[in-house]
């Protein structure tokens, strides 16, 4: 899909836009430029149709009403505005609930009220990178304003049991908020069905622009925010500032595709996972799948490689785009916090790749990159003394290793 | 991360990659670093009765540097007596592989590996009390 010789395999990071979206934008780039808030000329008028349409987009692919979506600047506005927005206009209940594999946007908010005085409880996750249902109502008090869970995890592509956390918080009269940047036209999402009261969306995860996504604000039963970003009073006075019309009409196009294709893509990337799978298993030891097998969106594979290096690794297949993280402290790969609080064993020093895919990847990519991988992890394993050892029959937590540099 | 060219001949044509037998007594092993800080090193050397390096092997876990800087290593040990050997600097690989800052501690724990491998040699030398 490029003419670069790099394969993109990072999907969770970031989607290309998809081309039909951009054609839908570009009116509004050139033809169509009035400010969708000015009232007293076409321009305008025909701006501020394109945004509502937008807009009635979006909501159809949460089953939720138009005037339930407000338009931020992705999800981190959106996570950031639905906990401390609902924080601070609910000031007086002072506890929330999340989990230990949130994306940092959601965990950095819940840090600064917590910094501010609000008592958070960060859930646990099991092997499997899912939520256990007993301890969320345990973790639940008189004082719990919100639970925040994630739909759908960026790192491990495990989905969380929304449909039951959104029962359990509605019998308890909890505000259920669920970041669904990854999982917006991956997996059904119905927010009067799940009992969702706020609902993170990015666009430039689901083949649509950077700079735009949306956050739904249940109207029955009401719910209220305070605002972050005073202005003009648009978007009902939650999010102040000129709506990117273009940006808009891209999310709500993007929407409406995902909504569409939603099955026909999920069965067609499902296909190139287990075509990715089978050859990394067939040709590779000592590989773990990261995350409930069951539980899972098929576009994301989170493997664990024991034994081999992560930068080594990495140089090894330069010409996949992909990313790659670590359960232990490696010199220069980021480690990663979702794969320790699944507990991902770093005695035996896995490296793992998340390998996204997505809408473009074709099937000569995904050979390809398991080809590359499996020659590079076989590689490396001959070349490390810690596969020997294992080899060998030693159990790496018994050695005694040297002082760390 | 740029590696220098160097860094990248070794990492993708290594050489002396294997393993002598460690319970040989003419064979020393330096096994150094650690799976938690992200680099293992393991060097062999085995040394002829006239006192000189007849073979080096390694066997490493991590980055390209780190692959680069043992296989560096094996090419120099061989020939070398053990006296000339222990000369060798971190210094030396370092500015040979032009390791950037970040990647100093790869020639470190190479040169760590061969100070490991001398003495384990040395002790076996060392008559029985």
């Amino acid at each position: 899909m490029s003419s670069s010789s790099l394969i993109y395999l990072d999907y969770q990071a970031t989607t290309p836009c998809d081309p039909r979206v951009l054609e839908k934008m570009m009116p509004y780039f050139k033809e169509i430029y009035g400010n969708p808030h000015s009232r007293n000329h076409d321009f305008g008028w025909k701006a501020e149709q394109g945004v509502e349409a937008a807009r009635a987009q979006v909501a159809a692919t949460i089953g939720a009403d138009a005037k339930e979506i407000i338009f931020t600047s992705g999800a981190t506005e959106s996570n950031n505005l639905a906990i401390k927005g609902a924080a601070k206009f609910y000031s007086e209940k002072r506890h929330i609930i999340t989990t230990q594999i949130e994306h940092k946007c959601v965990l950095a908010s819940c840090r600064q009220l917590e910094r501010e005085g609000w008592e958070i409880t960060y859930l646990p996750v099991g092997k499997t990178g899912r939520i256990d249902l007993d301890q969320l109502k345990k973790a639940m008090r008189p004082d719990t304003l919100m639970v925040s869970v994630m739909a759908v995890n960026n790192e491990i592509g495990v989905i969380q049991p929304i449909e039951e956390i959104g029962a359990m918080c509605r019998e308890k009269g909890v505000l259920f908020h669920t970041d669904a940047a990854q999982a917006v036209g991956k997996i059904p999402l119905d927010v009067k069905k799940m009992n969702i009261d706020l609902l993170s969306i990015s666009g430039h995860k689901l083949y649509g622009p950077k700079g735009i996504g949306a956050l739904y604000i249940s109207r029955k039963p009401r719910v209220r925010l305070e605002a972050l970003i005073h202005g003009g009073d648009q978007e009902r006075g939650f999010r102040s500032g000129t709506l990117p019309t273009p940006l808009c009409v891209g999310l709500g196009e993007a929407c409406a595709l995902a909504q569409q294709e939603m099955e026909s893509e999920n069965s067609r990337i499902e296909g190139l996972r287990k075509q990715f799978l089978k050859k990394i298993f067939s040709s590779l030891s000592d590989v773990t799948l990261n995350g409930d097998e069951a539980y899972r969106i098929p576009g994301n594979i989170n493997l664990s490689f024991a034994y081999v290096e992560g930068e080594g690794l990495m140089m090894g297949i330069k010409d996949l785009a992909l990313s790659s993280g670590s359960a232990c402290t490696s010199q220069s790969l980021e480690s990663s916090y979702v794969l320790r609080a699944l507990g991902v064993d770093d005695d035996l020093a896995p490296t793992s790749l998340r390998i996204g895919l997505g809408r473009f990847t074709t099937h000569e990519e995904v050979d390809y990159a398991a080809d590359s991988i499996c020659r590079a992890v076989l590689k490396l394993r001959e070349m490390s003394p810690l596969w020997e050892m294992a080899q060998a029959g030693i159990d790496l937590r018994t050695v005694q290793w040297g002082q760390h540099h | 991360m740029s590696y220098s060219k160097r860094v990248i001949d070794h990492y993708e044509n290594p050489s002396n990659v294997g393993s002598l037998n460690p319970e040989d007594k003419d064979v020393g092993t330096g096994l150094v670093g650690a799976p938690a800080c992200g680099d293992v090193m393991k060097l062999q050397i085995k040394v002829n009765p006239s006192g000189h390096i007849e073979e080096a092997k390694f066997k490493t876990f991590g980055c390209g540097s780190a692959i680069a800087s043992s296989s560096v290593v094996t090419e120099w040990l061989k020939g070398k007596t053990l006296e000339e050997a222990a000369q060798i600097k971190n210094a030396d690989i370092a500015s040979y592989l032009a390791l950037p800052p970040v990647k100093i501690h790869c020639s470190v724990l190479a040169h760590e590996a061969i100070s490991a491998a001398i003495s384990d040699y040395s002790l076996k030398q060392a008559p029985k009390l």
